[in-house]
């Protein structure tokens, strides 16, 4: 090839000095609107942290290892906001979790809440949340495992990749399952891309446990592990009325003893589920609801009449039987 | 007459600009997927301006929020084929456009020898002329290594 006649801008001799400054042409393009704070308070009132935590406080019911525990992390990320704004080194946290709770207890709602806050705080760059289980990341034959991982993992990309049942991931019984290599993926870039997500895993205690044993290095890398606590019955009542409350409908004085009844009862069945099972019961008041009004052909229903849940509604269920 | 004496292929967007860094490159896609584009990576070894094809680098990445996600796509890329030309492309799906809106190289082969310009001698004194890219003289197996 000829020598070039002339210089293209940047081709070969100033191209790490034309890189650094495009770099940092790019970084001010993309500038933190916090990078001027100097107090918690300035963080606090630009990031919209504290709203997303009055939310949080008023909005779920009970979980107060787990508010504390999201309290303490929001809190270091807003320290580290400001040393960083001071030029002091802050490295960024590991921010993988596991959600450990029984069934009904609330992780789901807690994660789409926390890829809110880290987004909130500028953890995050998108703050949306991708909730996978086995299926999404586990192949049928070889080969197929890793780009579906990939995939998943791409779209996660910027937000929280949410696992469910994270434990199917490793089947013991198997040594030939795939499952194996999709932890292997997932480690990698949970170790290697820290800042472009954050990945929750979530199940049940005694088998999540059993999986991070088998699993040392994913142990390792999540840095954050909450325990969410069965719900009191006085808690599951609220929710029950919370829940209501957002379709609404509300419950007779009758239904709230009903409910108060019921509660303690359903609490020692079998297969117990927490505010899920709540949430099921009310359904299954509604259809008796409906029904009852139903079978009223001729008369006018009033708003009231078509809001209430009557104290009957509850005690038809084969809790009571 | 040399109308691009330093060699290099430009094709796409950008290409009379220096290498794009990776900061840079992730801002563009950024845009795109801000768009609601659907990126893809392509590479190739034979730069011929009428290969419009490439090959797929995977599929094409639909519903992606973040650009780091096509960036690892990229550098994936880039460490399985790092002598080969790879471009980023992103799809647009709005009826009425579905077509390729944004194209631009993203890698580059260390030495890019150009073209050559062969002349086909043909009835009467007509002359027909061909470009043809000396990447491809050798066999595909052996072009990159070197």
């Amino acid at each position: 090839m000829a020598a070039p006649l002339y210089q293209i801008p940047g081709q070969t001799a100033s191209t790490a000095e034309s890189a650094t400054t495009e770099a940092a042409a790019a970084g001010t393009a993309v500038a933190d609107p916090l990078q001027s704070a100097r107090t918690v308070e300035e963080v606090l009132a630009q990031s919209q942290v504290s709203a997303v935590m009055d939310e949080l406080d008023r909005d779920l019911i009970g979980l107060a290892p787990v508010k504390g525990r999201i309290r303490d992390i929001a809190a270091l990320l807003v320290i580290d906001k400001l040393r960083m704004n001071l030029g002091l080194q802050a490295q960024a946290p590991s921010l993988h979790m596991s959600f450990i709770g029984n069934p009904g207890t609330g992780k789901t709602t807690v994660a789409l809440r926390m890829a809110q806050i880290l987004h909130r705080l500028g953890y995050v760059r998108k703050g949306h949340l991708i909730a996978v289980t086995r299926d999404d990341l586990v192949g049928q034959y070889i080969g197929h495992t890793a780009p579906k991982t990939k995939e998943v993992l791409k779209k996660a990309m910027g937000g929280v990749l949410f696992i469910d049942e994270a434990y199917y991931l490793y089947r013991p019984e198997n040594e030939r399952d795939y499952g194996q290599e999709a932890i292997e993926i997932l480690l990698q870039v949970m170790e290697n891309q820290r800042d472009d997500l954050v990945v929750i895993l979530a199940g049940y205690k005694d088998r999540m446990d059993a999986f991070f044993r088998s699993n040392p290095g994913m142990s390792s890398r999540v840095a954050h592990h909450l325990d969410f606590p069965d719900y009191q019955p006085r808690e599951l009542e609220e929710i029950a009325q919370r829940m209501l409350q957002s379709m609404h409908y509300r419950l007779s004085d009758s239904a709230i003893a009903a409910v108060h009844e019921y509660i303690p009862l359903r609490m020692q069945q079998a297969h117990f589920a927490n505010a899920r099972s709540i949430r099921n019961a009310l359904d299954r008041a509604r259809l008796r609801q409906a029904n009852r009004l139903f079978a009223q052909k001729g008369r006018q229903l009033t708003r009231d009449e078509l809001m209430t849940i009557e104290g009957e509604d509850i005690r038809a269920s084969r809790v009571f039987t | 007459m040399m109308t691009n004496p330093v060699g290099r292929i430009t094709q796409g967007q950008f290409s009379y600009l220096p290498e794009l860094t990776d900061a840079e490159i992730s801002l563009q896609v950024q845009y795109g997927l801000n768009k609601g584009y659907a990126w893809s990576v392509e590479y190739t070894d034979d730069p011929h301006p009428r290969n419009t094809y490439w090959e797929m680098f995977g599929l094409p990445m639909f519903e992606l929020r973040d650009a780091a996600g096509v960036l690892m796509e990229v550098n994936n890329c880039r460490k399985t084929f790092p002598q080969h030309y790879i471009r980023l492309m992103a799809f647009d799906s709005t009826r009425g456009v579905e077509t390729i809106v944004m194209s631009f190289i993203v890698n580059r082969p260390e030495r890019e020898p150009g073209f050559a310009l062969v002349r086909q001698e043909t009835h009467g004194r007509t002359i027909r002329y061909t470009v043809r890219p000396y990447a491809t003289d050798r066999p595909e197996s052996e072009r990159g290594s070197r």
